[in-house]
Parts: structure tokens; sequence; C-alpha cells
């Protein structure tokens, strides 16, 4: 089955929990390189890039972690898939 | 050790730290001079049996205590219910469920513990003395002079911590609290005179 590898999410967020606390609880999550680029800072919110990569992305779980921290997934923007032929042979 | 963890998130993403500090001092000072003043009345006035004195500065201190937790919680919960929806407009969306919900639910409840513990503990503290001299522990003075010298002592070291907080001078603001406790002992005197 094929698995996701890595994510590029566009994502509005409240001034707090900070990009710090953000990244930390994504990266948390598993064995994720996460990456979270500010595009830009409004009076109470900011817009974040926020690039997550690793062997199983689990995207329903960060999800979750992005609308507990009160910041809302605007899109998906890019998703890098790896796919199993070994897998696919065996299903 | 993870609630505590948990509450000081809460805390940090509400930026409430400083508020509860605030609370605690300012109601803190309020519970510290109040039990000053009763006990001041008390030492000026004719010799009143000790349970009556303990009786009315529990009374005071219990009432303190209610005051602070109600209208801080009232308050608090107001405050952090705007600003619930006022990010809640900025975001566009509902954040219920999210942290700030439950900072918003949770926080209040916090200070408003902060704010009544403060004067209910402080003032207890305050009446430890006389508390000894009613168990029968002998005390090296009267117990009512010892009460005042623990609320001068308390309100002293309250003005030690703001302080500190300030990154000021320790000495001088604790002089400084103790002089505000000290102009109130002047006005008591003053007035009973």
């Amino acid at each position: 089955m094929a698995v996701v590898t890595r994510i590029l999410l566009d994502v509005l967020k409240p001034h707090d929990p900070s990009v710090l606390d953000l990244a930390r609880a994504l990266g948390d999550l598993g064995d994720y390189r996460v990456c979270v680029r500010v595009l830009e800072m409004d009076k109470k919110t900011e817009t974040l890039e926020i690039e997550v990569a690793g062997a199983d992305v689990d995207f329903e779980a960060i999800h979750t972690v992005i609308r507990d921290l009160g910041a809302a997934l605007h899109s998906v923007d890019e998703v890098d898939v790896s796919g199993s032929s070994v897998d696919q042979q065996t299903e | 050790m993870n609630l505590l963890r948990d509450l000081g998130f809460l805390l940090r993403i509400s930026h409430s730290r400083g508020i509860m500090r605030r609370y605690f001092v300012v109601n803190g000072f309020d519970g510290a001079l109040t039990m000053l003043g009763v006990i001041l009345g008390f030492i000026t006035t004719d010799r009143v049996p000790l349970s009556v004195v303990i009786a009315t500065c529990l009374g005071a201190a219990i009432a303190l205590g209610v005051s602070g937790v109600s209208s801080a919680y009232l308050s608090e919960t107001a405050e952090r219910q705007r600003a619930l929806s006022d990010l809640e407009e900025a975001m566009a969306k509902s954040l219920q469920g999210s942290a700030h919900a439950q900072a918003a639910r949770w926080v209040p409840l916090l200070i408003a513990l902060v704010n009544g513990s403060a004067p209910l503990l402080i003032s207890l503290l305050i009446i430890t003395p006389l508390w000894l001299a009613r168990a029968g522990i002998p005390l090296p003075m009267q117990a009512l002079h010892g009460a005042l010298l623990v609320a001068l002592l308390i309100i002293f070291f309250l003005g030690v911590f703001l302080g500190r907080v300030a990154g000021n001078s320790i000495w001088r603001s604790g002089l400084q609290t103790l002089l505000v406790a000290l102009v109130t002992v002047g006005l008591i005197l003053l007035l009973s005179a």
C-alpha cells in the first residue's frame, strides 16, 4: 500500500501557541521532519506553510494536532507518496 | 506532571501568568491590610476575648477568600469568552475543542483560585499567633502584637516579591509596601485615639 512521505500544508493559526509549539507538537507525532515557514503575519493570526516528511506520514493525526491547537487547515498543497509494489502484489 | 504541563501551556497561550501574579499580590495585600486593621482595632480597644478576635479575623478571611474567588471567576470568564469570540472571528471558524477553548474554561478557574486563596492563606498565616496563644503555646509577646508583627512581615515580603518580579531593589520595594502598612497603622491609631 502506498504511504505518504511528505505533505505541504497551508495553515492559518492564532499567534499563540507559537510556531515552535506547533512544530514540536507535530514532531512528537512520529519520526517526522517538520519545517514551518511563516508566510504572513496579521493582527491576530499568521499564515504558515508546514512541511511534514517521514517514512509514513499520518495526515489525520497531523490534522487533529492542528485543530486542537486552534489552527485551521486551509489546503493541502503538495503530497509525496511512496508506493510499494511488494505490498501491492501480496494484496 | 502532565496536568501541570497542560495547565502551564494553557496559562502561556492565554498570557495569564502575569495576571495571576498581579491578582496574588493585589488580593494578598488586601488580605494582609484588612487583618492588620482588624487586629489593630482589637489592640486599641478594651480587652476582648481571644476567641472573639479569632472568630472575627476568620470571618473576614473567609469573606475575602470567597469574594476573591467569585469576583475573579465571573470577570475572568467574561474576559476569556470575549477573547475567544474575537479569536474565532479572526480565524473565521469555531475554536470549540481547541486549546483556546480549554484555556477559556480553565484559566478563569485557576485565576479565581489564586485570587481567593491569596488573601485567605495570608490572613490565616497572620492569625497563627492567636491560634497558638489560644492553644496555650507560650509566645515571646502578646498574641495580638505577634499577629501584627506577622502582618507587617508578610506585607514587607509581598513588596520583596514585587521587587523580584520587576527586577528592582527588593529592599526598596519591601520598604515601600511596609511604608503603606505603617501609614495604615498611623491612620487607624489617629482615628481611634
